[in-house]
């Protein structure tokens, strides 16, 4: 076994185990924490394709700030553990059921299907580090969706803005 | 050192007007820091009708630009047509409805109204699966808060909830699919990844491409609210302040149709049997339950939002029937159907609002008792919208289930054509059952009608002269579909 897939198998076990521990910890900041390693190692898997800029992004908006922001949310609503516990109690066995099998599908068609290129060959033709490519599809090819996802940016903000605000005298139900 | 292309900005025109009318509407609001609602109200207007003047003046065009990734057709001039009469007739009926409800943030509702169907525009451009994925989700972005934005209402808080909810999730299917259909044509552009496909057939058989396009569809089923995807509807659709279903329930179908059609004529037409087999079980289904739900309803906006899903089930019959010989008849019935679905279903959300009183939300059924007296011009356009609707001549509902019908008659498609049609008498139960309400039955209480305003009034004779022209006249209307679909034959 050579490093590159030492590597990758300890980057996916660490962020499978992270993965489980976040959805099954009681305690959100247990839970958020657990996410911390996790998108950390993704990073890893990240940097093992050739992708160091992908990789930095990932730690820095995932890991640094949404990581801060989900944080702060926990913390701004107080969440008590136990109620959390009695509502996805009920729903449990189901919610298994239905991930098992499509995890089971995904698992198999996965296997089957046939990837005939790989998806880091994109950015051969540029001759540049991955950061320059990225930079250059976004200002050619993507110029288009990356304006658009400023707009899209935009009115989550609006919209949030809209929702929250509360006008005086407004009681909210 | 990079070449960038300077694009073609006549294929973004439309859009970029609506932008500009947007953030006008939304800061005007802020710097003069007066809640101008009239300001509001005429510039949407003004911005939505140069758009419709700008579109109809690059309709038969054919501009490909951004590296392909939008193209403006004679097919996205249509549904932009399509949006941009929606986000009119919107217009026109909202005035009334917000100040009757006393809600304040006039200006960010017309804003993300317009910044919806900017979302919708692209969809129908969108050539690339980046960028149509981007102009899902601004539309449903824009959606989401709309739906919301009467904060005050428990049931629409409830209605934004599980959009967003259930919405993010059908998202990520689609982009799940996307991912997949990448991995394997190693491209985002539909005409690449169509020719990846066609130049290595092994690829057909190939278990993750079907994987990749059958989740991308669930994201689309989810967003035109096809069985079973489509548990969401009735109650965001309940929930949501009026005029927004009204808007939801026209435009936004439409645009998740154009990015289908597109999608699957352009990227994965090979794959033709595959999404023949899916949709004709969906069509089926999509109209049965919609049809049998909506018989057991009471309030009649919840009847107007199972009889929204039967109608996209009428649609999809429309689209298996694609596949069989006569592709243009099938593909310009789904156009026309979609058109008229915006006149007549956005008027009779009109009437609904037009009913609108002080403690009586114009919702349940005994709220049209003894219309016809109380006031004979409303209960007369009800009538016209629901017989539209309903599918009976002379209306533009007739015209677009003759088209569907007679489309999947020449492809072949007789049991879906036999199925459609008793589902369409199912139909007529519960739409002459308003009609008989309106008409014959005493009003329960007395009191004028105090929510009417001259462009309310504007909006519903608009809806109405769509729906009869439609009716009437279907032939120019028709013969334009099939010209503007051919290109993506």
């Amino acid at each position: 076994m050579g490093l590159q897939s030492f590597l990758f198998y300890y980057f996916a076990i660490v962020i499978i185990a992270t993965a489980a521990l976040t959805v099954s910890r009681r305690n959100p900041i247990h839970s958020v924490m657990f996410l911390v390693p996790c998108f950390i190692h993704t990073a890893g898997l990240f940097l093992l394709l050739g992708a160091e800029f992908l990789a930095a992004i990932q730690v820095l908006v995932y890991t640094g700030a949404i990581m801060v922001l989900y944080l702060f949310v926990v913390f701004l609503l107080d969440l008590p553990s136990f109620r959390i516990k009695k509502i996805t109690h009920q729903q449990t066995p189901l919610a298994v059921l239905a991930g098992l099998v499509l995890v089971v599908q995904i698992i198999v068609l996965t296997v089957v299907a046939v990837f005939p290129r790989p998806a880091a060959e994109v950015k051969a033709p540029y001759f540049l580090g991955n950061t320059e490519a990225v930079g250059a599809s976004l200002y050619t090819t993507f110029l288009f969706p990356f304006e658009l996802a400023s707009l899209v940016l935009l009115v989550a903000i609006f919209g949030a803005v809209v929702l929250a605000r509360r006008e005086r005298g407004e009681e909210l139900p | 050192m990079l070449d960038i292309l300077v694009p073609d900005f006549r294929v973004i025109a439309p859009e970029l007007i609506l932008i500009v009318t947007a953030f006008v509407i939304i800061f005007w609001e802020l710097i003069t820091r007066t809640a101008r609602h009239g300001m509001s109200i005429f510039l949407g207007a003004a911005g939505t009708l140069v758009a419709l003047a700008v579109t109809a003046s690059l309709a038969q065009k054919t501009i490909s630009t951004f590296g392909d990734a939008l193209v403006l057709d004679p097919f996205a001039s249509f549904f932009k047509m399509i949006f941009l009469v929606g986000l009119l007739l919107t217009i026109a009926i909202s005035t009334r409805y917000m100040v009757d409800e006393g809600t304040k943030d006039h200006s960010e509702y017309y804003g993300l109204l317009i910044l919806a169907v900017v979302g919708m525009m692209v969809l129908a451009t969108g050539r690339e699966l980046i960028t149509i994925f981007l102009g899902l989700e601004l539309m449903s972005m824009s959606l989401y808060v709309l739906a919301g934005l009467f904060k005050t209402d428990v049931r629409s808080n409830e209605a934004a909830l599980k959009y967003f909810v259930l919405g993010s999730f059908a998202t990520c299917f689609m982009l799940f699919g996307m991912s997949y259909i990448y991995g394997i044509a190693g491209t985002t552009h539909l005409r690449q990844i169509g020719r990846a496909i066609a130049e290595n057939p092994a690829l057909l058989a190939d278990k993750g491409l079907i994987l990749g396009m059958f989740t991308l569809l669930v994201g689309f089923a989810f967003k035109i609210s096809a069985v079973p995807f489509h548990q969401w509807t009735p109650d965001v659709y309940e929930g949501a302040p009026t005029s927004v279903t009204a808007f939801m329930s026209a435009g936004p179908k439409a645009a998740a149709f154009a990015a289908m059609i597109r999608v699957l004529m352009e990227a994965l037409p090979l794959m033709k049997t595959d999404w023949e087999l899916l949709f004709t079980v969906v069509a089926v289904l999509t109209m049965t339950v919609g049809n049998l739900v909506a018989l057991a309803q009471e309030s009649v906006k919840r009847m107007l939002a199972y009889s929204s899903i039967a109608h996209v089930g009428y649609i999809l019959i429309a689209f298996v029937a694609s596949v069989g010989g006569h592709a243009d008849r099938a593909l310009s019935a789904i156009l026309f159907y979609l058109l008229a679905y915006t006149f007549m279903n956005t008027g009779a959300f009109a009437i609904l609002i037009f009913l609108r009183r002080e403690g009586i939300s114009g919702e349940k059924l005994d709220d049209f008792a003894g219309l016809s007296r109380r006031s004979p011009i409303g209960a007369l356009a009800m009538l016209i919208f629901l017989f539209s609707l309903a599918g009976i001549p002379p209306t533009a509902g007739f015209a677009a289930k003759l088209s569907v019908f007679y489309a999947a008659v020449q492809g072949g498609y007789y049991a879906l054509v036999v199925i459609g049609v008793i589902n369409s008498a199912v139909a007529a139960y519960y739409y002459l059952r308003v009609v008989v309400v309106m008409y014959m039955q005493e009003p329960a209480t007395e009191g004028g009608y105090a929510g009417t305003s001259p462009l309310l009034w504007a909006g519903i004779a608009l809806a109405l002269a769509g729906t009869i022209v439609l009716g009437v006249l279907p032939g120019g209307v028709l013969e334009a579909a099939r010209l503007s679909v051919i290109s993506l034959l």
